[in-house]
């Protein structure tokens, strides 16, 4: 079965150390995208859980199995690499087969695989091409048939998308999420791409320095992220940051006040925050609402318009941070204008500047 | 055809199951990760009996004396083969050394690699020179060049015998100019000029390569920047190719000298073992004849002059390294 | 530009100005020059060795193998030698029947009728080209010559698949992996270019009686057969192999063994080429240490015997040239087919 647990996970290169205490519980079934910045460990993480690199400690289960010092065979994984890592010597038939002969299968089982394999990823005329043949996108569908004749209990994806080009990547995303719709085989998915993780991810891992952030799923790090990382790592652009202080309203609601006259409404847990205490409040460009009078003044400097959506670059009047405002349809404020935006209600995120950590919310 | 070919395919897997069975038995009982002890295993042990434990075994035999092959017959000598060696009232003057054939070894050779390293330089740097120019036919050319190093010494050795022999072409050329006939081998000074002559001819072809690989890697934008600034062409020669081409250069002058020093093949078929007399022994003539060919096998000697030549090759190739080094840094 | 030829000149410019000049003209003079003075030496051995015996010492030489025709005529026992002829102003081809002083007796050989008498003066012998495939005949036959070269073929031939083998297995781990020492055996094994046969020649000619492979082809094979060059070429080619594609067939269940024999082996064939015809080269050549190891006749790789055989029958040209030859053949293919490889080859590592 593919359910997969790792228990305080460690890995050091020499005097690096590159994953620190890593937990991870990932049901059978599910698709898992570990996402984050380069260097993160992502890559690592995917490594020892095929096999390719051993831990320093910490130990890993595949079907309740601790699989810690099998080889990667014997972990019934299957791997597809960034660089697809096809035999270049040997036909696409041939790249297929390899595993199976290895694993010393019969070779009817194996023709049978193979033919059904590339019916289901549409490769049957390329059997007997080389990879240098193919093209980028049929090179990829290649890499995952390799992974899929061999049946595995978890499919490991390291940047499988990264070499393709735009329009192509997006429907091989779809692709692979309809693999994974067909198969129900657990999958992990490792991308530096947000989008990737976002349209794909029954969960998402987040990774920065060689520790988990948070994990779950795509909406709910994207509505909640637990600390100013995830925040800024989700989402595009960039969730707008503003030092503020917090005020307590005669309600004993709590308010972000950053330094204009309008206060911002959050949903804080009041018995957690002092007043005057220091925060930064986010708020995502598309979170930013025009308002008639109550507002932050918004000073206009540019603007991008996309046609369906607009974005509006400036800041906060007498700050100097930049501020980005989402607009749908079209929208073409004059450079040097205000404009008085709010955040909508439940978007503000408040974090605490010293830990980085959002602050608890409150029960409504 | 294809039936053919998958017979010989099915055969090669079945040789290559037979193979693999033991290998990968080893691999499951020491793990993967010490498999590349294995794989390095016939590579090291082969070093290790053939090339260390010869090392340390000459330096051994140089301080035993006798003829005997064992070195538990042979009894310990000390420093006498080198002092036997090395023991001359004028180092300059061969006849008056106690090992004289040494030391005619030692000048013949130091003759030698000073002529050859200067007429192999010269003659490849101009070759590379021109081949680096966009001359037609440059390939074929390079190709020619290269032809007589892929050569064997012995053949090498023979085809110029006949070529200087007595009825041979160079003494045809010489009758047509009207010269009288020459038997240039048994003639001291023209055997030993036609041993560098040989040399020159047989290795030419490989440092103009090398020298070319040099003047291919130095960017052509240089050239047209000097074009532009009004260099002249020697300026241009003097002041871009030639210092660009020193580190080439330097790595060719001493391979050139440790490749000289170890001059033996092709002068012992030339000059029939080292004549006229020992006008042409070299030293490593003088190290095969102590050891193989002569009546006694002085195995020691032998050892002792082995040891002092694997000095000089040995500061020669540290030599190397160093200004390898520097030039490139 | 031609106002300033010099002898520096043409040294300097890489680009011609589509004129021909006094530079140009040097260059291919030196070219010229250097490429017969290549050729000259070799092709006049090849010549000489397709003369027969009586030809080859000639002096001075004719350029092309000729022989004198001899012919049977009818009613005579001998066959003559046959002579350009001019009679009654009619030039002829006769036999010479016999020779008295100046006058020799001729006959027609296809009409032999009453011998009519010449001046000697006025005749010169008939030479048709001729091949004396007898030289190379003879030794391969009479002499050892054929077991020269089948030792010779036996010891290239094997040497060079242990060669590239062993090293390939070698450059495998050097390239391949990480582990405890990997630097050091590897400048180990490349330091070992420094110690060249020649200063160990003595000591590991102990070694070989050590292990009893003295006179034995064995012994010429296995010495050399770990080569640091070899290591280093083919290291050098694994390592631009993508780790991925290793780590893919470990993902795909195959042993190290087999990731090297059905993934980095077929991969590497470039560089296993280049290596194996340098290998061909050094095997096929080699000459000092086959001649300290092998000690009887029949063990004698050409090389050996071509020397040994030039020591003892040093007035018989016609037989060494042709050998010489013979072991020239191999080499000459291999340099006609392969050239770019083996430049490539010593461009690419300095050595050969």
């Amino acid at each position: 079965m593919g359910d997969l647990k790792l228990k305080n996970l460690n890995k050091s290169f020499g005097a690096v150390h590159v994953l620190h205490d890593v937990n991870l519980r990932i049901d059978n079934g599910e698709f898992v995208v570990f996402v984050g910045p380069s260097g993160c460990g992502k890559s690592t993480l995917l490594r020892i859980i095929a096999g390719l690199e051993d831990v320093t400690s910490g130990s890993i289960a595949i079907g309740g199995r601790d699989v810690g010092a099998l080889s990667p065979a014997e972990r019934k994984i299957a791997m597809v690499f960034q660089s697809y890592a096809l035999y270049p010597h040997m036909s696409v038939r041939k790249n297929l087969a390899f595993g199976l002969e290895n694993l010393k299968f019969k070779r009817a089982e194996i023709d049978a695989r193979i033919t059904e394999a590339a019916r289901m990823l549409a490769i049957e005329p390329y059997l007997d091409r080389r990879p240098k043949q193919l093209s980028g996108g049929q090179r990829q569908r290649v890499a995952i048939g390799r992974a899929i004749v061999r049946d595995p209990d978890i499919f490991l994806f390291d940047e499988p998308l990264s070499n393709l080009d735009a329009a192509l990547r997006v429907q091989t995303r779809a692709e692979i999420t309809k693999l994974h719709r067909e198969m129900q085989t657990t999958m992990i998915y490792v991308t530096h791409d947000q989008v990737e993780a976002m349209t794909m991810a029954d969960k998402i891992v987040v990774l920065r320095a060689g520790r988990i952030e948070q994990v779950g799923t795509p909406l709910e790090l994207f509505d909640h992220p637990r600390n100013l990382f995830v925040a800024g790592f989700l989402g595009s652009p960039r969730m707008n940051i503003l030092k503020g202080r917090i005020t307590i309203g005669d309600d004993r609601s709590v308010l972000v006040d950053v330094g204009y006259s309008t206060l911002l409404r959050t949903d804080v847990d009041s018995t957690t925050v002092a007043a005057g205490q220091e925060v930064l409040a986010g708020v995502r460009p598309a979170h930013f609402a025009l308002a008639d009078a109550e507002g932050l003044p918004f000073e206009v400097q540019y603007h991008e318009s996309l046609g369906t959506e607009t974005y509006v670059y400036g800041k906060l009047q007498g700050q100097s941070e930049q501020v980005i405002v989402h607009q749908p349809g079209h929208f073409a404020p004059a450079p040097g204008a205000i404009l008085k935006i709010m955040p909508l209600d439940g978007r503000l995120h408040v974090f605490d500047p010293a830990s980085e950590l959002a602050l608890a919310r409150g029960r409504a | 055809m294809a039936r053919a070919t998958g017979l010989a395919d099915r055969a090669l897997d079945l040789v290559m199951a037979l193979v693999e069975a033991p290998i990968n038995a080893i691999e499951r009982l020491i793990g993967r990760g010490r498999m590349p002890y294995v794989f390095l295993a016939p590579n090291l042990v082969l070093f290790g009996i053939f090339t260390f434990l010869p090392i340390a075994i000459a330096v051994g035999y140089a301080f035993t004396g006798g003829t005997e092959l064992l070195i538990s017959d042979r009894p310990f000598v000390g420093l006498d083969n080198f002092r036997k060696l090395l023991t001359c009232e004028s180092y300059l003057v061969p006849g008056s050394c106690e090992e004289s054939l040494f030391w005619t070894a030692i000048w013949n050779t130091l003759w030698f690699v000073g002529f050859n390293v200067a007429g192999t330089l010269l003659v490849a740097l101009v070759t590379a020179l021109i081949l680096n120019r966009a001359i037609a036919a440059r390939g074929f050319f390079r190709a020619m060049f290269l032809y007589p190093v892929l050569l064997s010494p012995v053949v090498i050795g023979l085809i110029w015998k006949w070529f200087l022999d007595r009825n041979g072409l160079l003494n045809v050329f010489l009758q047509m100019l009207g010269v009288p006939p020459e038997i240039f081998l048994l003639d001291v000074g023209w055997s030993r000029f036609f041993v560098v002559v040989v040399s020159v001819w047989f290795h030419m072809g490989f440092y103009t390569l090398i020298l070319l690989a040099g003047l291919q890697a130095i960017p052509k934008d240089l050239y047209e920047a000097a074009a532009i600034d009004a260099a002249t062409p020697s300026r241009t020669l003097f002041r871009i190719t030639l210092p660009l081409l020193a580190p080439n250069l330097l790595v060719v002058l001493i391979l050139l000298m440790i490749k000289s020093v170890q001059i033996f093949d092709e002068a012992w078929v030339l000059t029939n073992g080292g004549g006229p007399g020992t006008a042409n022994t070299f030293l490593v003539q003088y190290i095969y004849q102590m050891a193989f060919a002569g009546d006694l096998r002085l195995f020691g000697l032998a050892s002792a002059a082995s040891v002092l030549m694997g000095l000089v090759l040995l500061v020669l190739t540290l030599v190397q390294l160093r200004l390898g080094k520097k030039v490139e840094s | 530009m031609s106002a300033n030829v010099s002898a520096i000149g043409f040294f300097t410019r890489t680009r011609r100005a589509g004129r021909i000049d006094v530079t140009d003209i040097l260059s291919w003079l030196w070219l010229i020059g250097g490429t017969l003075a290549v050729l000259v030496p070799v092709l006049w051995a090849g010549m000489s060795s397709l003369k027969p015996e009586a030809e080859i010492t000639r002096f001075p030489p004719t350029l092309l193998p000729r022989t004198a025709v001899q012919v049977d005529v009818q009613g005579f026992d001998k066959p003559f030698s046959l002579w350009n002829v001019t009679v009654e102003g009619e030039s002829r081809e006769m036999a010479m029947v016999r020779r008295i002083g100046l006058k020799a007796q001729m006959v027609d050989p296809d009409n032999p009728g009453k011998p009519v008498s010449v001046d000697t003066r006025s005749i010169s012998p008939v030479q048709r080209l001729t091949v004396a495939t007898e030289n190379y005949t003879d030794p391969l036959t009479r002499f050892s010559f054929l077991t020269f070269l089948q030792n010779s073929v036996f010891v290239t031939f094997v040497a060079t698949i242990l060669t590239l083998i062993v090293n390939a297995l070698a450059a495998f781990a050097l390239s391949k992996y990480r582990f405890r020492g990997d630097k050091t055996i590897f400048v180990l094994i490349i330091s070992t270019l420094m110690i060249p046969l020649t200063v160990v020649m003595v000591p590991a000619y102990l070694v070989i009686v050590g292990v009893g492979l003295v006179d034995n082809l064995w012994g010429v094979i296995i010495p050399t057969v770990a080569s640091p060059t070899g290591v280093f070429l083919l290291r050098q080619y694994m390592l631009t192999i993508p780790d991925e594609l290793i780590e893919a067939a470990r993902v795909d269940a195959a042993s190290e063994f087999r990731i090297f024999w059905r993934i980095v082996l077929p991969l590497t064939a470039p560089a296993l080429a280049v290596l194996a015809i340098f290998s061909v080269l050094w095997r096929w050549n080699d000459f000092l240490w086959p001649l300290i190891v092998l000690s009887s006749r029949e063990n004698f790789t050409l090389q050996v015997g071509l020397n040994a055989f030039q020591g003892e029958f040093s007035v018989q040209w016609h037989y060494i040239l042709a050998m010489t030859f013979l072991s020239l053949v191999p080499v000459t293919l291999v340099f006609l087919f392969l050239q770019r490889y083996i430049t490539t080859g010593i461009a690419g590592t300095g050595m050969k």
